[in-house]
């Protein structure tokens, strides 16, 4: 689904990642950690396109990124669903269009409004929020929105920056609970955290594996915590 | 995003509730492009008006002028009426001479009155006598005719208008062409002032576009939802512009014969479908200007 052979980033002069080699298998489900800094976001980035490798290859859906335009970027990320730490909607539309925001810029209007949507709110229990603006959300409330927006397409891969940084424990487990579901649904999930609490919480749940990035390159790729 | 797209053309009229959403409303942005759009179409409706009234004013002379011609007699008082007579015989039998007459004493003295007074005995004056000549279809022609005028009437000059009326046309044409190179200027300066505003939105929504592009929007769906709002509010500017540049232009005070060419600016018979095409323009405009805009910002914020 997504390869990266022998990627670099560079930026400013200075190489961010180097020779990272990872390949997300469909259904796998993947922690990626690191020290703040070691360039899990942006190894995050590369993984749906918003970077280019400035060296090495890397293949999302079987299709290098090097052949590919800002359209087919596109059509890359409506089978990424991507949560942030730092998520962000659109600030003037109520929850439900954010949500379903996705499904209208695919031109899927129909489904925009449908009983899908409102099984995705009470899924992530913001059904009792579906009028309010983004701005009015707590922190927790973002972070389950922002993964019903992203799963609202029904993508082959999730990818997750800190996505429970913002928030409590408690809520931290909700949401952790809700991507084990996703992938026993066959979702390929790739989380980013360096909370190795949570790491070991949720493997008691499911088969992760745990990448580190350390020195701008993956090093114990394939080691169980 | 393609440079043009017709789609997206008819989307602009089309509308698509759900994309027209995903940008903010920006109330002073929009109230300035109406408001700017509105301005310089006002403007526009007065350039056009100058402009046609200038190829009117320029197809008037030209055919008024091409359309007559003067015969003078100089010659010595007792043969005056000879060559006179004789001249009209010429011209009566000429091709493209719909008619020619001799003017009257008190014509020719209406015409030196400014000069000498009331009064003059023109009798006992060395004053050509004047065939006013009306011509028909395609005219006279001048060369032939002065051939036969000399061999026939040897005081007859011919004066068929071409030399002074020919600066005329020139100088109303040019005030045509300039009324059009206005009506140019004002559309570019509409294009100008729709980049800019497109421009400000598309960076100040940097973080909508952030958001579109994440959850897949293609470049086209962004662009569209920003070239849409812009161009309607061009739209919008323009047809108020031009409604109140046509009224403007109905309540032009009427100068009467003493107002020349003012008298004629405006718009006459179908004329007046030509200002409804402004509209249409800054629309054309704005849509290809924000276009551009949308294109270069959505490059740069990769």
């Amino acid at each position: 689904m997504i390869e990266l052979e022998n990627v670099a980033y560079s930026y400013g002069g200075g190489e961010l990642l180097s020779d990272i080699t990872l390949k997300l298998a469909p259904g796998s489900f993947h922690f990626l950690t690191g020290p703040s800094g070691a360039g899990k976001t942006t190894l995050m980035k590369l993984c749906y396109g918003a970077l280019l490798p400035t060296a090495g290859h890397l293949r999302l859906f079987n299709t290098d990124v090097r052949g590919m335009d800002r359209d087919d970027i596109a059509m890359v990320r409506r089978r990424v669903g991507v949560v942030h730490q730092d998520v962000k909607f659109l600030d003037h539309l109520p929850l439900t269009e954010n949500i379903a925001l996705p499904l209208s810029v695919a031109g899927r209007h129909a489904e925009a409004g449908g009983s899908d949507l409102e099984e995705l709110m009470s899924w992530v229990g913001l059904t009792h929020r579906a009028d309010a603006l983004p701005p009015e959300l707590s922190g927790g409330e973002r972070q389950r929105a922002a993964l019903a927006r992203a799963v609202i397409m029904s993508p082959d891969v999730i990818l997750a920056d800190e996505p429970t940084g913002n928030i409590d424990w408690e809520m931290s487990q909700r949401l952790l609970h809700l991507l084990v579901e996703l992938n026993r649904m066959g979702k390929t999930v790739l989380i980013a955290t360096h909370d190795l609490g949570l790491i070991r919480a949720t493997k008691a749940h499911v088969q992760a594996r745990v990448l580190r990035i350390a020195n701008r390159r993956i090093q114990l790729a394939g080691a169980d915590l | 995003m393609k440079r043009f797209d017709l789609g997206a053309l008819r989307a602009v009229f089309k509308g698509d509730r759900h994309s027209d959403r995903v940008v903010p409303p920006s109330g002073f942005t929009a109230q300035l492009t109406v408001f700017a759009a509105g301005a310089m179409a006002f403007l526009a409706v007065f350039a056009l008006a100058l402009s046609l009234a200038s190829g009117r004013l320029a197809k008037v002379w030209g055919q008024e002028l091409a359309q007559s011609a003067t015969v003078r007699i100089v010659a010595p008082l007792d043969q005056r009426a000879a060559q006179t007579d004789a001249a009209l015989k010429v011209l009566e039998s000429t091709k493209g001479v719909a008619s020619a007459r001799a003017l009257t004493d008190a014509e020719q003295e209406a015409l030196l009155a400014p000069w000498f007074g009331p009064d003059l005995a023109i009798d006992s004056l060395p004053v050509p006598r004047l065939i006013e000549v009306v011509e028909e279809g395609e005219g006279l022609d001048p060369v032939g005719l002065r051939l036969r005028l000399s061999a026939e009437v040897p005081g007859a000059v011919l004066d068929d208008h071409s030399r002074w009326r020919a600066p005329l046309v020139a100088a109303a044409n040019r005030l045509r062409l300039l009324g059009w190179l206005s009506t140019l200027l004002i559309a570019t300066a509409v294009g100008a002032m729709v980049t800019l505003a497109a421009q400000a939105a598309l960076a100040a929504n940097a973080q909508v576009i952030a958001v579109l592009r994440l959850v897949g929007a293609t470049d086209d769906y962004i662009g569209r939802a920003f070239i849409r709002r812009f161009t309607l509010r061009a739209l919008l500017g323009s047809a108020v512009g031009t409604v109140l540049g046509m009224i403007a232009v109905v309540l032009l005070p009427d100068a009467g014969e003493a107002g020349g060419f003012l008298t004629g600016l405006g718009f006459a018979g179908v004329d007046w479908l030509v200002p409804l095409l402004v509209p249409l323009l800054i629309g054309l405009v704005a849509f290809a200007a924000t276009g551009a805009a949308a294109r270069r910002t959505l490059r740069e914020l990769t």
